[in-house]
């Protein structure tokens, strides 16, 4: 009796210790967003305050966010956004899939070779590749478009990586079948490969949104026009902007383009978790 | 026999004309976005090349002679090793302690998990700029919440001595909660019959599971993590960008800092050059010579 | 003194019931086998006897000691899991002396790197190794004390498992399937194997298994489990000739026992066959029925199949009774004769009266007894 009930302490401790520790933990993981979101609905004069207050004592999150709307495209930004990403996910897609079903399943001369190609790729960190990428566009004029943000992402190594190891896991029956059903190779891909890998699909497409909106590197060599940056780079052209100069307004604006892919992911957590776990480790 | 093999031939030359169909467009953007690039950053290295400029002239080996007589590419180079001898341990011990915590009871699971996620998914330019605000020497909260103690302020980020910790300490918040969530896949495939089987050999103390049971079944967790954290603080620019151009005096200067801005500010194509290709072997080196030394240490078959 | 016993053992996940209230007594030395299909709780009450779950309610003694609240360490229990559950990382010298590591060095001594300083730790390691590399030479895997687990065959990692079990001298050995993962042949090889060392230890044995096979090849008494609940206990020939359950005798034997509703059968057949009141189904063993022509046979029916082992044919027929809607299948055994069977022919079944067995609405047994009563 006497065990038990020093077994029972001993847990309570330890529930203790455990929600004690993570609450220190987690509270280093939010408190910028609290910051953030604290300070964009604050008029100036209570930013600099000497006391601290997480509610400001005068509202003034209409009037943060109303600036920071107006004074910056902020509206384009998130539209650029969408668009870019959605793009390069797409046009990824469409050259990954083909390639990863070949190299999973076909047979071919050279199979090996592309495939050591993709693991090289893989390697090369897609910054070093900004001088000739930048000269490339450059030299068709693409410089300050959409083109210019998407065109050097639409080659996926690691896309290709992944669906191929995932394509490698459907068996051959499978595609043996649909042969024999009359279903030519780019249907094979269409109607049985694309359905089965839609978790690998998924992954994939959150782990490329989730770099693509959130990359900062690629559109600041890429784009010079505030109307075509995109969510990272707007949110710097807006700070370095005479109204960016307010941090309450600032902060507003810094919570508007953190907030989708925020949003998205707390609607969707598992998804997003597991996609980008997914993603790390194939 | 006579009849089967024409048919065998037409279907072999039709499956490789799928197969040609079906890689065609990868290879020739591989060949035209990655490796030719990749090639040309080579050659562009040797030559003092300017975007824009008609002519060029071959210098053989002049923008790595003058590379590694910059001063700044070393303080640079030095900056970025220090980044990441503090990130790493740093997100993968911190992402490790959380994971074991989170996955030790049940309770509030999803939300801890959702909560140390959360930076992952952050907008780090965005995210920047609020830590900048939280590190600001009179109104941020860290300086607010210090002078609680009585220490005195800091200015975090124009502080020579302390701006490259501040950073990693920025680098640390966007990385430990991907960390994390890694260390949890890991935990959540240790087999439970291990942890039986360590209870009936006697080692059931917390301890004693994590040393003979939880930590060893890591391992191949944790060199992934490792290498992943390695190469991303390596990559480390948006939050140097944002927040501090490399300065006070170059102190926090990283090299894709470096890299940005002898190319495309001061638009030293050839040096940038240079500087791109010593960047890629490091990454390069650093990725191949880890997976190897942690793979032979790691594997158990 | 290492006897086990169970008094009235109850577990619940929420509010599904594991175990119904389970009381077993197992003697000291014996090779007990609890066997039933999977989901039925054997499984569960193996991990209460070695303190992996707690019980709900009832008592665990083993070796004449309340263990209820004992950690598994401090119940000298060993245990062998389906999967082995070795240490990938550690080597089979590390996986076999653990157990001894962990009792008989402190916790300063176990500390990686500092521990191998610590005074007094020299004669301990010593010690265990001289014990592994006797466990290890009576299973014969001496030569792969260095070898990770990884690099070893299905019945490598077998033995080594035992081994782990066995190093320590436990007074009770648990083993949860350990012989499922293995290859028909290998399996069959193991049994004989861990029968003979249960032979040369004396320790007591309780084993776990879903295959019935196992149960009455290995051990001295057989538990059967079914839905939370022991049916019945006892020496495998006894649970075979004299199941006082339905599921029971259904469980138990290949193939399976013959089951006839005596609601299918008319007067004369259900005379035949002995049938008592309150008899709802009639059983007999493949063995125990004759083929004959159709006319002379209690059952008749045609053949649907002809399963020729050698010493044995098992004869598939489908007999179609009186009163019974369609087919009813049943297997007869036949001595090979110069009588060849094939698919179609019509043949009669005569069940030997005195070995058929009856069962009631709820599925228990008339006995002899109660049938001379009627």
């Amino acid at each position: 009796m006497r065990d038990l009930v020093r077994n029972i302490r001993v847990l309570r401790w330890r529930v203790l210790a455990r929600h004690g520790a993570l609450a220190l933990t987690t509270l280093f993981a939010l408190i910028p967003f609290v910051w953030m979101l604290s300070l964009s609905v604050k008029p100036p004069e209570e930013i600099f305050q000497p006391e601290f207050h997480l509610w400001p004592q005068k509202f003034n999150g209409l009037e943060n966010y109303s600036v920071a709307l107006t004074a910056a495209p902020m509206h384009l930004f998130l539209i650029n956004g969408l668009f870019v990403c959605a793009t390069i996910f797409l046009l990824q897609l469409l050259v990954c899939v083909p390639c990863a079903y070949a190299l999973a399943k076909l047979r071919f001369r050279g199979r090996d070779t592309l495939f050591a190609a993709v693991l090289v790729g893989l390697l090369v960190p897609p910054q070093a590749l900004a001088i000739p990428h930048f000269v490339l566009l450059h030299v068709f004029g693409l410089l300050d478009t959409y083109a210019a943000l998407i065109l050097p992402w639409i080659i996926s190594t690691f896309g290709i990586f992944l669906m191929r190891q995932f394509f490698r896991a459907v068996p051959d029956e499978l595609i043996d079948a649909a042969r024999l059903d009359g279903l030519g190779e780019f249907e094979i891909i269409w109607r049985v490969m694309i359905p089965v890998a839609v978790p690998a699909i998924a992954a994939f497409g959150i782990f490329s949104v989730v770099a693509h909106w959130n990359d900062l590197f690629w559109p600041l060599i890429a784009i010079r026009s505030e109307e075509l940056s995109t969510p990272a780079l707007g949110i710097l052209l807006f700070r370095d902007d005479e109204a960016g100069q307010f941090l309450g307004p600032l902060m507003a604006g810094a919570t508007i383009i953190v907030a989708p892919l925020v949003v998205a992911f707390l609607f969707a957590q598992q998804r997003f978790i597991d996609g980008i776990s997914f993603t790390a480790r194939t | 026999m006579t009849a089967v093999a024409p048919g065998r031939q037409h279907r072999l030359s039709h499956a490789s004309l799928v197969a040609g169909l079906a890689v065609a467009p990868a290879v020739v953007l591989l060949a035209l976005l990655l490796f030719g690039p990749a090639l040309a950053v080579a050659v562009f290295s040797l030559t003092d090349w300017q975007i824009g400029a008609s002519s060029f002239r071959f210098l053989g080996l002049a923008n790595y002679q003058a590379l590694f007589a910059d001063r700044i590419f070393w303080t640079s180079l030095v900056n970025t090793v220090i980044y990441v001898v503090i990130v790493v341990p740093g997100t993968v011990g911190l992402g490790l302690v959380v994971a074991l915590l989170i996955e030790a009871q049940p309770s509030l699971r999803g939300f801890y998990r959702a909560a140390h996620f959360l930076p992952v998914m952050s907008t780090m330019a965005a995210m920047a700029i609020v830590w900048g605000t939280m590190l600001h020497p009179t109104i941020g909260l860290v300086n607010r919440m210090l002078a609680e103690f009585g220490i005195p302020a800091t200015n975090w980020l124009r502080d020579p001595r302390t701006v490259l910790p501040a950073l990693a300490v920025i680098g640390i918040w966007q990385g430990f909660g991907f960390a994390m969530v890694l260390f949890v896949a890991g935990l959540k495939s240790v087999p439970q019959s291990l942890y039986d089987a360590a209870a009936i050999d006697g080692a059931d103390r917390a301890l004693d599971r994590l040393r003979v049971v939880t930590l060893p079944m890591l391992g191949p967790v944790t060199m992934f993590v490792l290498i992943l954290t390695a190469t991303r603080a390596f990559e480390v620019f948006d939050t140097v960008r944002v927040l501090t151009q490399g300065g006070p005096n170059f102190a926090s200067d990283v090299l894709l800092y470096r890299l940005y801005t002898e190319s495309f500010d001061f638009l030293r194509t050839g040096y940038g050059a240079a500087l791109t290709v010593v960047y890629l072997v490091i990454v390069v080196l650093l990725t191949l010579t880890q997976a190897r030394v942690l793979d032979r240490r790691v594997h158990y078959t | 003194m290492s006897g086990i016993a169970l008094s009235a053992v109850a577990k619940s996940h929420g509010a599904t019931p594991v175990l119904r209230g389970i009381s077993l007594d197992i003697r000291d030395g014996e090779f007990l086998t609890l066997v039933g299909p999977s989901g039925c709780g054997k499984s569960t009450l193996l991990r209460i006897i070695a303190g992996l779950d707690a019980q709900d309610s009832g008592a665990v003694v083993i070796g004449g000691r309340v263990v209820d609240g004992l950690r598994p360490k401090d119940r000298d229990v060993a245990m062998v899991f389906q999967a082995y559950a070795l240490y990938p990382h550690m080597s089979v010298f590390d996986n076999m002396a653990l157990p001894l590591r962990m009792r008989r060095l402190s916790g300063a001594q176990r500390l990686p790197l500092v521990g191998a300083l610590s005074p007094g730790r020299r004669p301990i390691e010593e010690g265990i190794r001289h014990e592994v590399e006797e466990t290890a030479a009576l299973l014969d895997i001496g030569h792969l004390l260095s070898r990770k687990p990884g690099q070893l065959s299905g019945g490598q990692r077998q033995r080594v498992a035992l081994g782990r079990a066995m190093v320590r001298h436990p007074a009770v050995f648990l083993m949860d399937e350990p012989l499922s993962n293995l290859d028909a042949k290998l399996r069959v090889q193991m049994r004989a194997e861990i029968t003979a060392l249960h032979r040369r230890l004396g320790s007591t044995f309780v084993f776990v298994t879903h295959d019935q096979a196992e149960a009455m090849t290995m051990s001295d008494r057989v538990a059967v489990m079914m839905a939370g609940e022991l049916i019945q206990v006892g020496a495998p020939d006894e649970l075979y000739a004299d199941p006082r359950d339905m599921r029971v005798a259904e469980f138990i034997g290949s193939p399976k026992i013959n089951v006839v509703p005596a609601a299918a059968l008319d007067q004369g057949t259900r005379a035949a066959m002995a049938a008592v009141p309150g008899a709802s189904a009639l059983a007999f063993r493949p063995e125990a029925a004759d083929i004959c022509a159709p006319a002379a046979g209690v059952l008749a029916g045609s053949i649907t199949g002809v399963e020729n082992l050698g010493a044995d044919i098992f004869l598939h027929v489908a007999a179609r009774p009186a009163h019974s809607q369609g087919a009813l299948p049943l297997i007869v055994r036949v001595a090979p004769s110069g009588r060849r069977f094939a698919v179609g022919d019509v043949v009669g079944v005569n069940p030997d009266p005195a070995r058929v067995l009856q069962f009631d609405a709820g599925g228990r047994r008339l006995k002899a007894r109660e049938r001379v009563a009627a």
